[in-house]
């Protein structure tokens, strides 16, 4: 045990001793962000897996929580290959509307329970049995699946719903509302991967108002697509690789509508853990004034 | 308020029939007429608003608006009869209308409205916003034109209600809510309202009641993507085309009065003899551009040309069926030499260090020089080679009919290792990242390594003749199932795959997000790569078993009917096409901004591009 910890800070403080060489040297010592960047970059993870941290609040202003989170990873690994495995949802139910929480909290359990029924045989059957429906066949199913129950258990009701199946490179989003997916790459370009159902988001679109109108507009809340609303619901479902060292943040509009996406691309990139990043998000939401639910999961692929 | 209660002890309320964001209707009776049953509508406006000068304004808007809907007579406006206000709320006294909305006849009807019907209420709803427009001094902006605000009576009249006297005061709702408008123009949102909006909503209307799909749960203002007629088929040409004006986006794009549409409504009427028998004109057929492209040059092969040519060094070559392979001057289509193998040629040649290779009909794979056409060495396969080989790593890949893909050592012209597949190979292998993608005819993919070893396997349901292309670490191909597929290249995981209306050999391609494709079904497709949703689609007159081929902002693609299609490839429209006498069964290929292709007529084009 006492070896195991010399190891361990023992070569920490080399390490600090070497900076303390390095002042000598002419050119700048590298920053530990950049070292880590080094790092990260030239190592390969063995097996693949997937890293995840989550953040929730119900705000400064409201008193219940409408929002749901659901964070599913598994690693499974040996001689027949690894294939990292997750699911994460971010579900926002709606205000203004009887039950968002329940409608928001049926979505995601209904989603996973969909998704994970359909991999069961792949993930654990004697010999692993192959899928046989594409993986947005069985997002589309699991969204109509989760209509249907939100439509029965909590009628008149309504939430958004953002799903990320991440299954070895690729990650599959199905996506209904105004909750967000970010891809942040690893040379710091950020970039939303998901189309807002709104109807200022539609006008900003066609060039009708400005962003700045658009954050500001009296009916920047009205969405025009939601799961539990309507008869036919169509939801986007995307599939795109998941960035090299890169990060997936999924959240709902009590983060994305009060923290800009440069403060969320800062906190990503500087915070030590994924765990804190989402902490971090969730207090400069309510610094901001916290007007609604908070939600955030921000996911890594280690590869 | 409930049933029985009396208001200033005239009306005596029965029901709610509508609620509104103000207050309900209800049907009332009238006391004054104590000896029969005369109903009304009375429609409620409670006024919330906390300040005290704020609610008199309401109250003043209510009334100036009252007093205006008192002076119009028309027979598609309720008659007003009286308006009252008592403490906070305020009311009004309308003519009851015995019937349904029109979105409730739209819900309760089994499959669509008729054409017909819809077209008569629709020039009736013209008829009374052009009354509406039409009055001095200001003309009158419905505003709020949608099928709930039109009723149906007994006698399949329509009439207007709800004149927005009653309209919601924004309160400032917070959190999340759901539906918009849907049936309001662009620049409603900005606070413009001519009769302009009114033009639009009212198309936005006449599009719900065809199609039944209700706009506030669509996006706002997209119409556009989804056409009456790909919803409805049965509705005519000349009424999309009417809506479709109606519905434009920039208000000074749609018909400039409401009587301009009504008058189009009612042309569209005529035509399709929906409207009595009134002598139709010939409706103009837009027809593509033809004829005026001519070819550079056109060389006569002696049978069919199927495989696709290859450009190399200012030479195209191009294997035909009369089992030659041909090197011509790319300038100018002069003969060069041909190299005679003993069976046909319908592979695409392949060119590496100066050497030309290409499997045929005779189960060889040939290596000729580019320059000379003189053989080097020639590899023996057990059946037909049709797949087209692929250099890489110093080796040639390649299926043949015998179930195998063979990889050949270029520097020994000796095979390396042959890979056993279900079922004869003719998709051609696509080789990237140490891994080799292909089908084969008993419907089952692999991704074979470096050293011949299988990385994973995908069954479609028939079989896989189209040869792989993969994008992003994705791979895509075609199957006779008629889907088009999108695998993970690293697990062949599927990760979408889209239904054509007939199966497929054709070889997707692909550019900026989009994959394209074609199918027995006649379609050249355009498919979103990551949302597997149909961007556009181009029907041509026969199959399409080439590839469709990328150049710049163009896709070329070939048909069974003889043409060769250009098409613009975010939209899928014709920029051009050229007709030979046969089918073209192969692909193009452009070098240049120069089409080269191959026909069963047997000729091989060269097209300015």
């Amino acid at each position: 045990m006492n070896n195991f910890f010399d190891k361990l800070f023992g070569k920490k403080k080399q390490q600090q001793q070497k900076t303390a060489v390095s002042e000598n040297v002419v050119t700048a010592p590298l920053s530990d962000a950049q070292l880590q960047a080094i790092k990260v970059s030239s190592n390969k993870f063995e097996p693949a897996q997937i890293v995840v941290g989550c953040g929730q609040s119900v705000g400064k202003q409201r008193e219940l929580n409408e929002d749901s989170l659901l964070a599913f990873t598994s690693s499974i690994s040996g001689n027949s290959g690894s294939t990292p495995f997750g699911l994460y949802i971010v579900a926002d139910g709606m205000g203004g509307h009887q039950y968002g929480e329940v409608a928001s909290n049926a979505a995601i359990r209904t989603i996973a329970d969909q998704v994970l029924r359909k991999f069961h045989p792949y993930l654990f059957n004697l010999p692993s049995t192959p899928l046989d429906e594409s993986l947005q066949e069985i997002m589309q199913g699991a969204i109509s699946e989760a209509q249907r129950v939100v439509l029965r258990e909590a009628p008149g009701s309504g939430t958004t719903v953002t799903a990320a199946l991440v299954v070895g490179q690729q990650v599959t989003i199905a996506h209904v509302g105004d909750s967000r997916g970010y891809m942040i790459y690893q040379d710091g370009r950020m970039e939303v991967v998901t189309r807002d159902h709104s109807l200022v988001r539609r006008l900003e679109e066609l060039g009708q108002i400005t962003a700045s109108e658009a954050a500001v507009h009296p009916q920047r809340n009205v969405l025009y697509r939601a799961l539990g609303q309507g008869e036919v619901l169509e939801s986007d479902v995307t599939t795109m690789p998941f960035p090299q060292n890169g990060y997936l943040l999924l959240c709902s509009d009590g983060l994305w509508g009060l923290v800009s996406d440069e403060e969320l691309r800062q906190i990503t990139l500087n915070a030590p853990t994924l765990h804190t990043a989402c902490q971090n998000m969730v207090t400069a939401a309510n610094t901001a004034g916290g007007p609604d639910n908070i939600t955030a999961i921000l996911i890594q692929v280690l590869s | 308020m409930t049933g029985g209660t009396t208001l200033v002890d005239r009306y005596t309320i029965q029901e709610v029939i509508g609620v509104g964001g103000m207050g309900s209707v209800y049907r009332a009776r009238d006391l004054h007429f104590p000896n029969v049953v005369k109903l009304v509508a009375v429609k409620e406006m409670i006024n919330q608003a906390p300040d005290p000068l704020i609610r008199a304004t309401i109250v003043q808007n209510f009334e100036r608006e009252a007093n205006i809907l008192a002076t119009l007579s028309h027979p598609s406006i309720p008659r007003i009869y009286d308006y009252f206000s008592e403490d906070n709320r305020s009311y009004l006294v309308l003519e009851f209308v015995n019937g349904r909305d029109l979105e409730q006849v739209i819900n309760d009807t089994p499959g669509f409205l008729s054409e017909e019907q819809v077209l008569a209420w629709a020039i009736q709803l013209c008829d009374v916003l052009s009354f509406l427009h039409a009055h001095k001094p200001d003309p009158i902006v419905f505003r709020d034109m949608k099928p709930s605000n039109v009723m149906v009576n007994q006698a399949n009249h329509i009439i207007l209600v709800d004149f927005g006297i009653a309209k919601p005061f924004q309160t400032g709702q917070k959190g999340t809510m759901i539906g918009t408008e849907g049936y309001s123009p662009p620049e409603q949102y900005r606070g413009e309202a001519t009769t302009l909006a009114d033009v639009y909503a009212l198309g936005a209307t006449i599009h719900h009641a065809l199609t039944r799909r209700d706009p506030r749960i669509e996006p706002p203002f997209s119409f556009s993507e989804r056409p009456v007629r790909k919803i409805n088929p049965a509705v005519s040409l000349e009424l999309e085309t009417v809506i479709n004006s109606a519905l434009q986006y920039n208000s000074k794009d749609r018909f400039p009065t409401i009587e301009a549409m009504r008058d189009a409504l009612i042309g569209a009427g005529r035509k399709t003899g929906l409207l009595g028998r009134v002598p139709t004109q010939v409706s103009q057929v837009l027809t593509a551009q033809t004829g005026t492209i001519k070819p550079i040059w056109a060389f006569q092969c002696e049978d069919e040309v199927r495989s696709t040519p290859l450009f190399f060094n200012g030479s195209i070559y191009v294997g035909c069926y009369d089992n030659n392979l041909y090197a011509l001057n790319a300038t100018n289509g002069e003969f060069q030499w041909k190299y005679a193998t003993d069976g046909g040629i319908v592979s695409k040649p392949a060119v590496f260090d100066g050497n030309i290779f290409f499997g045929s009909e005779d189960h060889r794979l040939h290596v000729v020089s580019a320059r000379s056409g003189k053989v080097l060495w020639t590899y023996f396969a057990d059946d037909h080679i049709r797949s087209s080989p692929r250099i890489s790593e110093n080796h040639a890949f390649f299926g043949s009919d015998d179930k195998y893909l063979h990889a050949v050592n270029l520097g020994t012209g000796r095979l390396s290792w042959r890979f056993a597949a279900a079922a004869e190979v003719r998709s051609s292998p696509f080789v990237v990242d140490e891994l080799v993608y292909f089908g084969c005819e008993s419907g089952d993919f692999y991704a074979v390594n470096f050293r011949g070893e299988m990385k994973w396997r995908f069954s479609a349901k028939r079989g896989i003749t189209s040869s792989p292309c993969v994008q992003d670490n994705v791979v895509y191909f075609t199957s006779m199932d008629s889907y088009l597929y999108a695998l993970d290249a690293k697990t062949g995981w599927s990760i979408w795959r889209f239904k054509m209306e007939k199966g497929s050999v054709v070889s997707p391609s692909f550019a900026e997000g989009i994959v394209f494709c074609g199918s027995a079904d006649g379609n050249i497709y355009g498919i979103d790569s990551r949302s597997a949703k149909e961007l556009w689609r181009f029907k041509t007159d026969h199959q399409v078993s080439g590839s469709p081929i990328v150049y710049k902002d163009s896709i070329y693609c070939g048909s069974v009917d003889g043409n060769l299609y250009c098409l613009e490839y975010r939209t899928g429209r014709l920029r051009w096409k050229y007709e030979t006498k046969g089918p073209i069964m192969g692909s193009a290929m452009v070098y240049d901004d120069i089409v080269y292709v191959g026909s069963a007529d047997h000729f091989v084009y060269a097209l300015l591009s």
